[in-house]
Formats: structure tokens, C-alpha cells, sequence
């Protein structure tokens, strides 16, 4: 069963467990009863979760799509062709942290190389698309994060680290290596993605801080 | 209808017709690869883009709707840009391996790159390759060579209704896959085939075995199934290579079922190619005069009413009618088409018709299927069905089953039950189907031969006469009352009256020992077991099958490819096969075999030639004289009788339908012989089942 | 320049609270009743006279859009549909509103929804906005509490339900049909036009499709009125923008700004200038990467507004800048972006999927020089033949940025041509490996 998407190491069963089934529960809600294939992006998220959890590895096995398929009333087929056409389904297993780099124009502009050579530095990792030794990080490179202004962006599984550089990253990675989660956002002196230093505009009374 | 010009002439087309129709109307030659006719509209290509007044750049002709006045310009300097511009597109990674490829000569690439391509590579980078894909016995990939249009997904999603493939990832990545390797479930995965307009998809059994433009092309019939599929048989020094759907819009559309295109290697396996004797239980192969006058000996001085002769389900109704008389003029009326044992009501011929027709279908908004398994009976009706049902929308036509469906059946049904008893439910109303059929303004039921092979055929036709009458299903206008066949030979045996006469024996009777001869007309699905030592067997026929192993004399005949016939299909349509090909050996035509038995015997049939064999058909039934009519236009179809009473007919029986097709790849002599159909019956094993879309 | 009373994202950067009670204090949800009170037609009329222009990049005028919607339903349901799938390289506004603004959006959601006879409103978040979805999900449960959203929302008397919908690594979902397939649980392919999303749009019923900052800004509109708006800018371009800055500039950021103002002075002030000076200024891209570039010596006048780009041959598109001074190399910089078309592209129609790999291997051979100076008018000719034969705007995207490039910067590709032959003899086409790995895994 081994195809250029699909792994051999594939596992025999999948059953979604109660957590996601709560989640699910939520998602089918939001969609008319009769359009519920609407929910098949969802599903695939909650069993890549659930993966992640259980297994360490957020990915979504072959069995997990059949189960999706399934449960929505889809043909087989359907969910493989939308597991396989949008990026952040795994249908791989990955490390347990996802480094995802942005090396887009302007994350480039502002030194994702940098960022990319310091992930392979503290992970031991080549190419994109690999997974270090010790199975802890996948490297990715993606397109444009929507985060332009605070470029370069590192993004770890569902957190952004902006404002990056080389050192910057060598600290991230060295904190999730130690169990710890940094906490998101900008790595230098600015206010999401006000100017560093401090914002330009909305400083009249009227418009700033009401605390 | 609206008017639009198109290269300054205008023409009017239907509202809701697309720019490229209109074209096609104007007499304009569109170029295409992702539009097809019979599939939903993709517009992926974009091989067919044209001008059109006031857009500001071209537009796609297969999906643009055409408005009243809308001015569209097909040959102008934007246009042949763009095609140009998409010609080179589409081949920039593509092989050109058209010298190796089985599509060469055939292939819309090859013909538009010659039209409206410039000629000249300007590509200098790497050319994609794309690993080639295991889609099963049938279907053999080059997938480096597809253009990506989709078609065969579409067809697979929605004719065939076994949505396997798929175009998975994106971009460049982009490919058709089944995704997980496996074999297509599908009995009408040939016509991906044709739908590729590349040489990604090609007979995986034919592979590199001949060239298109080599081939002689004979217009036939298929006879693996009931529906009479219109077909081409493609052939090269007497062998066949290819088969083909023609286009027929009131029967198959343009598609054929894979029994139908693949089995043709069991042509040319098993092949009985010269007369056989049985001589003190040795057989040895005589001339075509020893056996001849063998036989007549053995007639000699047997009472007609010990003959009977037993019809396959392949037979054309020339060698059926010529067996017919000559038994009859030996005052024999021993004589059976129905090797299944089915039941027919033969009062008239909508007892024994799909009278609706099978464009009929279209027109149904509710369907009750009763012993039958539409599928593996007929898989291109089937999808007829399901054309139906995709067309029909959400809840549009409901659709009703008294069986066990023994595969997914392509379409949502409700099982109702497994045994006759529902029809009972239904007719008292207490099944609430009843209630579906009522409102429906064309409700359709399809009795299969689940139901019609059993004891209580009579009483289970009775009661579908009667729950037809009372829901609408037969008036004037409407004929939704259908049998549906699987023997390709059997209506058009019906229509010759190839039944026992009143004192006659029946299938089971003369096999039983009834007859002291029996002629085993390709009749090799009968329970040749029964035959006891004593009754001398003569099998005319064209493979070594079954009942040429108990015969006491074999008479090589033709198969269908082999000689011109006429069949008529479920429908009750008169069509007619030419010969592709010359029978193998001493094999002859099996009406002329009969012709000359009859000469040899001194009961000369009167009729020498195709012509006058024709001729004589016709005066036995008129319907014989209307090739390619339709039900509704012939004798005794139109009109519905009164329902005979329920109770006259017997009692219903509580059993369940049983499927009449196990195994859909091994059905008759042919499919037998094949080795592909073997392979696909390997593969699929015994009714493939797939999850429905 | 826009001033502080002007603005309408208040709270752009979350120096505030995001919550209900805090976007209370700020105006959201004053007076949303009397509002709808007005009726659809003054809404759609007052949306009109505004002069807004759809801030996701074509810049269509979204009152006259609105008015496409049916005025009557014939039993199906309208759905309005927001765009938040923001993947455009260099845009980052809309992420801002959704984190920091959210009930703003949910507001104007429902005015907006009401406009066009929509009871759901659904909007698709690109899949990497997990925390700003989040958030906004938080938006949406108070507000559902605090009886803005549901039966009789905010005591309009109309019912409104808003989803969200994340989406899952695709540019092209922002193209809004692709986006409505997607949402219907498909690929993002786009579909063939017509039928307009108006007629037939998610689930085969009427639909628009706008963009988050689009719609956010609505309730302002109503409250403030369409004059006042139509006051900001210019004539035709009227309003205040979300804009960012990303690249070469000393202070990067995101920001709101009226349109017409130069595009220096923008860059001066909010961009806190060009890093190394004005004079190291080399090219800017004005409105995310589909928009062709702009040399230095047009940036010292033009104008940041549609009318005033498109007469320079660019656009305004999402009006997030990007920046690049004199030591980037141009041609990688535009060949990034072919590859991120050709990674992007939904591989659907021919001249788009065929042609964006064509051009990407092309330009990065431009990027070493290791081409002949005539291909580079074979270049030309494959964006032109990709431009119009698409069946979306994603070829066009792809084909512009190159364009624009050969259009400024041609000596640059020549010279550097020239550059590989002087060091290596002759273009030595080396064969690159095509294909590579599946995008799956990539
Ligand atoms: C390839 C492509 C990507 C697009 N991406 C976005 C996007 O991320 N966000 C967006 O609002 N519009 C995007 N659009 C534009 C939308 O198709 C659509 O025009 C827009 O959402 C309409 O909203 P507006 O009228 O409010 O601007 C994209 C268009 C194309 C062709
Ligand atoms: S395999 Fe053939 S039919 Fe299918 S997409 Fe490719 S070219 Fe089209
Ligand atoms: S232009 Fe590109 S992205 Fe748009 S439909 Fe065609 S292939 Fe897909
Ligand atoms: S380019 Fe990296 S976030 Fe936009
Ligand atoms: S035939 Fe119209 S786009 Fe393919």
C-alpha cells in the first residue's frame, strides 16, 4: 500500500478517541446536515491531533481518511485527494515538533536563511522535510505565513516566533528540547506587529491605552 | 432558442448550451481534451478557448454559457495564440513517445498538436516523470503521458460510480492515482480507455499488440449481456484485437461493459475448429460430410417428439429460427430458449420486454427493482440507472430493492426485503413504498431473473402486473413495467416463439431424458449432469466448453464476431452484427450448418440465403423486419393488458432471491475462456463490493 | 495622513482588551438594531455612496458587489463568505482585525449579512491562523452569550449564525471560489466564471465573498457615515486601508492609512524609512507579491491608492509594501516568488501549472546567469501566455511579478547572463532533477 503519498508503515485501525469525538460533535454542528463533507478539513485536523497525542506524531494515517470518509458520507477518494492537496495535513508521520520555516520574499528579505541554517544547526537536520535523529523535530519550509511585518517567522506546530534571527532560534529550539514552549510572538522590543520601539499611531486619548 | 454569431454567422442553439455547442452548431471545429460530452464540464484544458464580443480576454467555449446576440470569434490571432500557447503547454513534459505508444494514431494530443501546434520545442529544462499506476487486470498506465484533464475521474466519480480515482496533491505534483494501489471495481473500467484522450489509459491486455490504422472495423453487436451494446470489432489478420463501443443513445450511449470489450481472447481460446463424432464413447474428429451423415443417420427413424433442441444464451435468431423450423418440420415442438428456466408472460411481447426502453430510464422518478442485480446483469443499463439518479438530485428518484444487493449497486436504494413477500406488503400498502410508486409520476419496476427462475415466477410477475396497474407504472403513455434479461439471445428467441409447443418438453424435461435427441444449441449453462447416458447429444456450437464434453456430436459454429446475425435486445430492438472475422478452422456458420443438416437429412429448409432467412423471419414475427426499431414502434408492445388476477398465478414463496450471476467475469463460453476475464476474477473475486460514493 | 479620530481599527495592535466589554467602550455593537433598522436597501445604498473598494485585492467596489445578491430569496439560503485565508506573500493585515478586532468583524458581519439577506455567515481563516481562529472563536461564544449572534441577533430581530472555517495550507483558497470549494469540503480548486458566486456560490446558493478588512470596516461605515469615508482619500479611492511594511525598512509594521498618500511618505513614516536611506531604496512592491514592482524612481512620487498604481502598470493590491534595498539580489527575489506560485498553484488548468514550473526553472537559471540574454524573451513570452488563458487569477499572479522584473530591471538579467558566461564559457545547461518531492511531504 505504498505509494509517493503514502508511507508503508501505515497502522491497521484508527478509532477516534472521546476528546476528538467531543470535538466533532462541535464541528458537524456548524455545517447543514446534508453538506456535512464541508467537515472533512476539520476531521482530518482532529485526527492529526489526536495522532499527535496519542502517538507523539501529528499525522493522518490512510485508515484515519477511510474512517473521515465514512463518518461524512464521502467516497474514500474525496478525502485523499483533500488530505494530499493542502500542506499542513501530514500525511507522513513528523517529529514532535514541526518546525515550519517561512522562506518566502520577505521573510528572505530579513534573513530566513538564517533561520534555516540554525535549525539544521541544533537539530542535526539536512533538507527540508526531514526529520532529526532523535525523531523530536521536522523541518518544513513554507510559504508566507501572513506575518510579514514581524519576518522572519519560525513556526512551531501552531505557534509563530517572529521577529527571528539565528541565535533567536538556536534558543527557541533549545527550550523545546528541554520541554518548554517559549512564549510566542515578536523575540525583540515591539508590541505585536506595532513598529519596534514603539507604535507610530492610535496615541491620542481618545485612541490609546484605556487602562 | 437563442441566436449568437459566431465568425459572423449567426446560429441558433437551445438556452443553456454552451459556447462550444453553439461552434460545433456554426459548423466550427473547437478544439478540446478535458470537455466531454457525456461527463460535467471541467474546463481544465483550455484548449478551447475562443473570443467572445466584449470579454475581456478568452474564454473557455465548453463551459461558457451563450447569451442571445453574444458574437464569438474562433479563428482570429488572440485564439490561435492561445492555442497554441496551451498546445505547447500540454507537451512541454510530455514524452512524445508517440512511436511506442498504444494511443498513437488515435490520440487527440498527437491530431491538435499537428493542427495547432507551433512544431517546435523551445522547453530546454527537465521533464516531469510520473510513476505509472496499478489500477488491475484491465487498465494499464503511462502516467507521465496524461495531461491531467480529469476525464477519468469524472467518469469513474460519475457514470461508472466507483469514485477510486482521484487527482491527488497539486500543482506540477498533480497526479491521477487511486491514492492506496488497488485494482478498479468497476465492470465498465474499460471506458476509461476511451475516455482518455492520451495514451495514459490503455488496454492493459492488448498492450502493444497493434496499431489503430491497421485494424479492419466491423460494426457489431455485444452479446455478453441482454442490453445489445453497439459495438465495433476491430481486427487484423482474422484475429480480433479490439473491441469497441459504438455510439446509441437509446441503448449504451457510448459505453461497454468489460465483459463486453476484454473477453475477446476467449475468442481464440478452447476453439472447436472441426466436426467431432463419438464412437463407442472415443471421440475422433471427422469431415464436415461424415458428421453430417452421421447424424442424419441417427435421426433416421426417430419420432420427431423424441427430438428437442435447447438454446444458449449467444445464439443469433438466424440459426434459432433455422433449428426451429427444421425440428418443427419433423413434427417436433420440443424446443426451449430458456436455459435458466425462467418464466415468461408470452401473451404478448410486453410480457417479456424492457418496455420502457432503456432511454426510458430517463424519464423514471421512482424505480422498484425485484430480483435483480442491474450491476452484474447489465453494468451499462446500470449506469443508465444511475445517470438517473445523479440527475434526478437529492431525493428525486427514490429507488426500491426486493433482493440483497450482492455489490454496491452505485446508487442509493432501499433495501425493502429480501423475498416476494414485500410485493405483497407493497400491493396492501403496508410497506411504505407503496406509497413512493403512487406519487411518482413515472414509477418504474424491473423484474429480474431472480425472480423470474423460480417456481413462483408466475405469481411474483402477477403481482408486479398488479402493483404496476394500480401505481401508474403502465397507462398509454408510460410502459414502466420491465424485464430484465441477461441472455443476449433470449428475447429475440421469445420473438421467434422458440418455446415448447403444447405437447413439447421443456428445458428440464428433455435434459431429464424426454428427448432421444437432443440438439444443444450453445447450450452449455444447462444441468448437463441430468442428461441420462442413453439420449444422444448434439452440440453445435463454438467452444469447448461444458456440454461439448458430453456431446455424442459436435458441430463447430461461429461466434458472434464470427458471423452476421441478428439479436434483439431486452428492449425488444432488432439489430443486426456483421462479420469481423472468419470462424476458426472448419467452423461454419451455425444456420448454414443447420441448412445443410437439413439437406443431408432430406427436409430441406426453404431458404438458401441470408436474405431469404431474413425474409422468412420476418414473416414468422414483423418485428423482425424492423432493424434497430425500438419497443414502443413493434407489434404487440404497446398497450397493457388487464392484470391477470394474483390468485391464478399461484402462491408466493417466502425464499429469498438469490443472485443469478455469481461471478460477473465468468458467464458464459466466451468470458469462460478468457484469460483476462480469469484474471479479473481472481482479482475481484466473486461480486466485487466498494463503498459508494 | 490619516489621523488618529479617523481611524477605524482603534485597537489595532491589541493595545486594548479584544473582549466584548472592552470593544463595547471602543463603539462596536452601540447601536447594531437601529442599524438594521434602516433596511437593506440604505444599507447597500450607504455602502455604495462610501466609495469602499474591496480590500482583498481587486478592488472591486462592495456596495455595487452586495447588490448582486437576489433580493429575494427563492427558498435558498444566502451565505455571506469573509476571506481570511490572507496568504498573499507580504499581506499580514487581516490577521490584526481577527485578533484584535474581532468583534468589530462579528459586528459588521451581521450588518453586512442583513444587507444581503444571509442569516450564516462563514469565514474561512487560513489554516495557520490557529491562535488568531482561536480568538476569534472566543469572539463569537460571547457574543453568541451576550445574544449578538443567534435567534433575533443583538435585537435586530434578525437571526444570524457566523462559523469559522479553518482552512489548511493553500494560497490558493483566497481566491474566493477555490475558497468555497474548500469549504464545501473539497479541494481548493477555483471554478470556472460564471456562474458568479451571486447566483450560485457555496452550496449551489447565493453567496459574496469578502474580504475580512472588507467587511470589518462596515460598522464604522454605518455608524460614521458613507460621507465621511468617501471624504477620506481620493476620488475613487476613497477610505482609509489596513497597510503593512515588510522588508527593508527600519521599522516594519502593520497600519492603518489613508489612501493617496505617497508612497515615501508612507514608507518614511510608518516604515521609519528605507534601512540605509531613501537613496538605498531599489524597488518596492506595493500590494503583495501579484502586484509588479515599482523602481526607485517611481516610488519618490506615485501614490499609494488603486488609480494611482495601475497607471504605473502595478496595482495597489492588499497595499502590504514590500520594501528592498540596493544589496538584494531582484532576480531571487522575484524567482522566490515563482517558486511560490509554482508551489501554490492548484495544478488544475493547463497554462497555470504547466507554465508556473516553466518560468520558476527559467528564473532560477536567470538567478545565476546561467541562461542566453535571448531567453529572456522566452521568459516574456510564457508569462504572456500563461496571463488570460487561467481559470483564475492565480496565472496572472504568477506571470506579473516576472514582468514587472523584465520590465525595471532587464540590464540586471543581462548583465548577470553575461556574468556566468564570462566565468563558465557558456550556459552549460545542467539538467536539474524535475519533480522533486511530492508536495505532500515537501
Ligand atoms: C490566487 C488568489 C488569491 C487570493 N487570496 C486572497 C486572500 O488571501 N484574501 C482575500 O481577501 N482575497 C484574496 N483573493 C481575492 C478574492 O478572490 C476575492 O476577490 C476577494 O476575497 C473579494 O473580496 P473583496 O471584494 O472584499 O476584496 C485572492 C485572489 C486570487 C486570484
Ligand atoms: S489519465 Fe487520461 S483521462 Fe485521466 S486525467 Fe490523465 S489524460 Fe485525462
Ligand atoms: S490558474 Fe492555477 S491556481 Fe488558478 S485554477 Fe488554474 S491551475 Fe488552479
Ligand atoms: S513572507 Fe514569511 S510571513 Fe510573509
Ligand atoms: S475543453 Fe474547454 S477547457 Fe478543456
Amino acid at each position: 500500500m505504498s505509494t509517493a503519498w503514502t508511507p508503508a508503515e501505515q497502522p491497521d485501525s484508527f478509532v477516534f478517541d472521546s476528546a476528538s469525538e467531543a470535538e466533532i460533535a462541535g464541528v458537524l454542528s456548524k455545517y447543514p446536515e446534508e453538506r456535512k463533507a464541508s467537515a472533512v478539513m476539520p476531521l482530518l485536523y482532529i485526527a492529526q491531533r489526536q495522532m499527535g497525542r496519542v502517538t507523539g506524531s501529528a499525522w493522518v494515517p490512510v485508515v484515519a481518511m477511510d474512517v473521515i470518509a465514512q463518518r461524512l458520507g464521502m467516497a474514500a477518494m474525496r478525502v485523499y485527494e483533500v488530505a494530499s492537496f493542502y500542506t499542513m495535513f501530514n500525511t507522513r508521520p513528523i517529529g514532535r515538533y514541526h518546525l515550519q520555516v517561512c522562506t518566502t520574499t520577505p521573510c528572505w528579505l530579513r534573513g530566513s536563511d538564517d533561520v534555516v541554517e540554525a535549525c539544521q544547526k541544533a537539530t542535526g537536520i539536512q533538507h527540508f522535510g526531514e526529520t532529526s535523529a532523535d525523531g523530536l523535530f521536522t523541518m518544513t519550509e513554507v510559504e508566507c505565513l501572513g506575518a510579514c511585518a514581524n519576518a522572519p517567522i519560525l513556526q512551531v506546530d501552531d505557534d509563530f516566533y517572529e521577529d527571528m534571527n539565528a541565535e533567536r532560534t538556536a534558543k527557541v529550539i533549545a527550550e523545546l528540547r528541554a520541554g518548554r514552549r517559549p512564549t510566542p510572538g515578536p523575540m525583540i522590543d515591539r508590541n505585536v506587529s506595532a513598529p519596534e520601539g514603539g507604535r507610530k499611531t492610535l496615541l491620542s486619548s481618545s485612541t490609546a491605552d484605556q487602562e | 432558442m437563442v441566436r449568437v454569431i459566431v465568425d459572423g454567422t449567426p446560429v441558433d442553439v437551445p438556452p443553456g448550451s454552451s459556447a462550444l455547442q453553439a461552434c460545433e452548431a456554426a459548423g466550427k471545429e473547437i478544439p478540446r481534451f478535458c470537455y466531454h460530452e457525456r461527463l460535467s464540464v471541467a474546463g481544465n484544458c483550455r484548449m478551447c478557448l475562443v473570443e467572445v464580443a466584449r470579454a475581456p480576454k478568452p474564454v473557455a467555449s465548453c463551459g461558457f454559457p451563450v447569451a442571445d446576440g453574444m458574437q464569438i470569434f474562433t479563428d482570429t490571432e488572440v485564439v490561435r495564440r492561445a492555442r497554441r500557447a496551451v498546445m505547447e503547454f500540454l507537451l512541454i513534459n510530455h514524452p512524445l513517445d508517440c512511436p511506442i505508444c498504444d494511443q498513437g494514431g488515435e490520440c487527440d494530443l498527437q491530431d491538435q498538436a499537428y493542427g495547432y501546434g507551433s512544431g517546435v520545442s523551445r522547453y530546454k529544462e527537465d521533464k516531469r516523470a510520473v510513476t505509472d499506476k496499478d489500477l488491475g487486470p484491465l487498465v494499464k498506465t503511462v502516467m507521465t503521458r496524461c495531461i491531467q484533464c480529469t476525464r477519468c475521474v469524472r467518469f469513474s466519480t460519475e457514470v461508472a460510480g466507483t469514485p477510486e480515482l482521484g487527482l491527488v496533491s497539486r500543482g506540477e505534483n498533480a497526479e491521477i492515482t487511486t491514492y492506496v494501489e488497488k485494482a478498479l471495481t468497476s465492470e465498465l473500467s474499460g471506458n476509461l480507455i476511451d475516455v482518455c484522450p492520451v495514451g495514459a489509459l490503455t488496454a492493459k491486455p492488448s498492450a502493444f499488440h497493434a496499431r489503430s490504422w491497421e485494424y479492419k472495423k466491423t460494426d457489431s453487436i455485444d452479446v455478453m449481456d441482454a442490453l445489445g451494446t453497439n459495438i465495433q470489432v476491430q481486427a487484423r489478420g482474422g484475429e480480433v484485437m479490439r473491441i469497441v463501443p459504438r455510439v446509441n443513445d437509446d441503448v449504451n450511449e457510448e459505453w461497454l461493459s468489460d465483459k463486453g470489450r476484454f473477453s475477446i481472447d476467449g475468442l481464440k481460446r478452447k476453439r472447436l475448429d472441426r466436426p467431432w463424432v463419438r464412437v463407442h464413447g472415443k471421440i475422433s474428429s471427422v469431415s464436415w460430410k461424415d458428421a453430417l451423415i452421421a447424424l442424419a443417420r441417427r435421426f433416421d427413424g426417430v419420432p420427431g417428439d423424441r427430438i428437442g433442441a435447447i438454446a444458449g444464451d449467444l445464439c443469433d435468431a438466424e440459426s434459432l429460427c433455422a433449428i426451429k423450423d427444421l425440428l418443427q418440420s419433423l413434427g417436433s415442438s420440443n424446443l426451449d430458449c430458456r436455459q435458466d428456466g425462467a418464466w415468461y408472460d408470452t401473451s404478448a411481447r410486453a410480457g417479456y420486454l424492457f418496455n420502457s426502453d432503456i432511454s426510458g430510464i430517463d424519464q423514471a422518478d421512482a424505480l422498484l427493482l425485484v430480483g435483480t442485480m442491474p450491476r452484474h446483469e447489465a453494468p451499462v443499463l446500470n449506469a443508465r440507472i444511475r445517470k438517473r439518479f445523479v440527475d434526478a438530485g437529492r431525493g428525486g428518484f427514490p429507488i426500491g430493492m426486493i433482493g440483497t444487493p450482492s455489490a454496491d449497486m452505485t446508487y442509493d436504494v432501499t433495501v425493502l426485503g429480501n423475498g416476494p413477500d414485500v410485493l405483497a406488503d407493497i400491493l396492501s400498502g403496508k410497506n411504505a413504498f407503496a406509497e413512493v410508486l403512487q406519487n411518482a409520476k413515472n414509477p418504474m419496476i424491473i423484474v429480474g431473473h431472480s425472480a423470474l427462475t423460480r417456481r413462483d415466477a408466475p405469481a411474483i410477475y402477477a403481482a408486479c402486473r398488479e402493483l404496476a396497474h394500480a401505481c401508474g407504472a403502465v397507462t398509454p403513455e408510460w410502459q414502466g413495467l420491465n424485464i430484465l434479461h441477461t441472455a443476449a439471445s433470449r428475447v429475440g428467441a421469445l420473438d421467434l416463439g422458440f418455446l415448447p409447443g403444447p405437447q413439447g418438453c421443456d428445458a428440464a424435461s428433455m435434459l431429464r431424458g424426454g428427448v432421444e435427441i437432443l440438439w444443444l444449441l450453445g447450450a452449455d449453462d444447462v444441468q448437463l449432469d441430468r442428461i441420462p447416458p442413453e439420449t444422444f447429444v448434439v452440440y453445435l456450437g463454438h467452444h469447448g466448453d461444458a456440454a461439448a464434453q458430453r456431446a455424442d456430436i459436435i458441430l463447430p459454429g461461429a461466434a458472434y464476431t464470427e458471423k452476421p446475425g441478428t439479436y434483439v435486445n431486452m428492449a425488444g430492438r432488432v439489430q443486426r452484427a456483421f462479420r469481423a472475422v472468419f470462424a476458426p478452422g472448419e467452423a461454419r456458420e451455425d444456420w448454414r450448418i443447420i441448412r445443410a443438416f437439413s439437406e443431408v437429412l432430406g427436409h430441406t429448409l426453404p431458404y438458401d440465403t441470408l436474405e431469404q432467412l431474413r425474409a422468412h423471419m420476418a414473416q414468422v414475427n414483423p418485428v423482425f423486419a424492423m432493424n434497430g426499431g425500438s419497443a414502443q414502434r413493434l407489434a404487440g408492445t404497446t398497450g397493457g393488458q388487464a392484470a391477470p388476477a394474483s390468485g391464478q398465478a399461484g402462491e408466493l414463496m417466502p425464499a429469498p432471491f438469490r443472485p443469478v450471476i455469481q461471478d460477473y467475469y465468468q458467464t458464459n463460453v466466451i468470458s469462460r475462456a478468457s484469460q483476462t476475464m480469469a484474471e479479473c476474477s481472481k482479482v475481484y473475486g466473486v461480486a466485487p463490493a466498494v463503498a459508494a460514493e | 495622513m490619516l489621523a488618529d479620530k479617523d481611524r477605524i481599527f482603534t485597537n489595532l495592535y491589541g493595545q486594548n482588551d479584544w473582549r466584548l466589554e472592552a470593544a463595547r467602550k471602543r463603539g462596536d455593537w452601540a447601536n447594531t438594531a437601529d442599524i438594521l433598522a434602516k433596511g437593506r436597501d440604505a444599507i447597500i445604498a450607504e455602502m455604495k455612496a462610501s466609495g469602499l473598494r474591496g480590500r482583498g485585492g481587486a478592488g472591486f467596489p462592495t456596495g455595487l458587489k452586495w447588490s448582486f445578491m437576489p433580493k429575494q430569496s427563492d427558498g435558498r439560503p444566502h451565505y455571506l463568505v469573509i476571506n481570511g485565508d490572507e496568504s498573499e506573500p507580504g499581506t499580514c493585515k487581516d490577521r490584526e482585525v481577527m485578533r484584535h478586532e474581532p468583534h468589530k468583524l462579528i459586528e459588521s458581519a451581521l450588518i453586512a449579512s442583513f444587507a444581503m439577506g444571509a442569516h450564516a455567515s462563514y469565514i474561512y481563516i487560513r489554516g495557520e491562523f490557529c491562535r488568531e481562529a482561536e480568538r476569534l472563536q472566543a469572539a463569537i461564544d460571547e457574543a453568541y452569550a451576550a445574544g449578538l449572534l443567534g435567534k433575533n441577533a443583538a435585537g435586530s430581530g434578525w437571526d444570524f449564525d457566523f462559523r469559522i472555517h479553518r482552512g489548511a495550507g493553500a494560497y490558493i483558497c483566497g481566491e474566493e471560489t477555490a475558497l468555497l470549494e474548500s469549504l464545501e469540503g473539497k479541494k481548493g480548486q477555483p471554478r470556472m466564471k460564471p456562474p458568479f458566486p451571486a447566483g450560485v456560490g457555496l452550496y449551489g446558493c447565493p453567496t459574496t465573498v469578502n474580504n475580512v478588512e472588507s467587511i470589518a470596516v462596515t460598522s464604522t461605515i454605518m455608524r460614521r457615515g458613507a460621507a465621511w469615508f468617501a471624504g477620506l482619500g481620493r476620488p475613487n479611492n476613497a477610505g482609509s486601508k489596513l497597510m503593512a511594511i515588510s522588508g527593508h525598512v527600519n521599522t516594519p509594521c502593520v497600519f492603518e492609512e489613508e489612501l493617496g498618500v505617497p508612497l515615501k511618505d508612507i514608507i518614511e513614516k510608518h516604515g521609519g524609512g528605507v534601512r540605509g536611506g531613501w537613496d538605498n531604496l531599489l524597488a518596492v512592491i506595493p500590494g503583495g507579491c501579484s502586484v509588479p514592482l515599482l523602481p526607485k524612481s517611481v516610488c519618490e512620487t506615485v501614490l499609494m491608492d488603486y488609480d494611482s498604481l495601475r497607471a504605473e502598470h502595478s496595482g495597489l493590491g492588499t497595499a502590504c509594501m514590500i520594501v528592498m534595498d540596493r544589496s538584494t539580489d531582484i532576480i531571487k527575489a522575484i524567482a522566490r516568488f515563482s517558486k511560490f506560485f509554482k508551489h501554490e498553484s492548484c495544478g488544475q488548468c493547463t497554462p497555470c501549472r504547466e507554465g508556473t514550473g516553466w518560468m520558476m526553472r527559467m528564473m532560477d537559471r536567470m538567478v545565476q546567469g546561467r541562461a542566453d540574454i535571448e531567453e529572456i524573451d522566452l521568459l516574456e513570452q510564457v508569462t504572456r501566455q500563461v496571463e488570460g488563458h487561467t481559470i483564475c487569477a492565480l496565472g496572472d499572479a504568477a506571470a506579473w511579478p516576472i514582468q514587472g522584473l523584465i520590465r525595471h530591471f532587464r540590464p540586471e538579467m543581462e548583465e548577470r547572463i553575461r556574468q556566468y558566461k564570462a566565468a563558465y564559457g557558456s550556459t552549460g545547461l545542467v539538467q536539474v532533477p524535475a519533480g522533486g518531492v511530492p508536495a505532500a511531504v515537501e
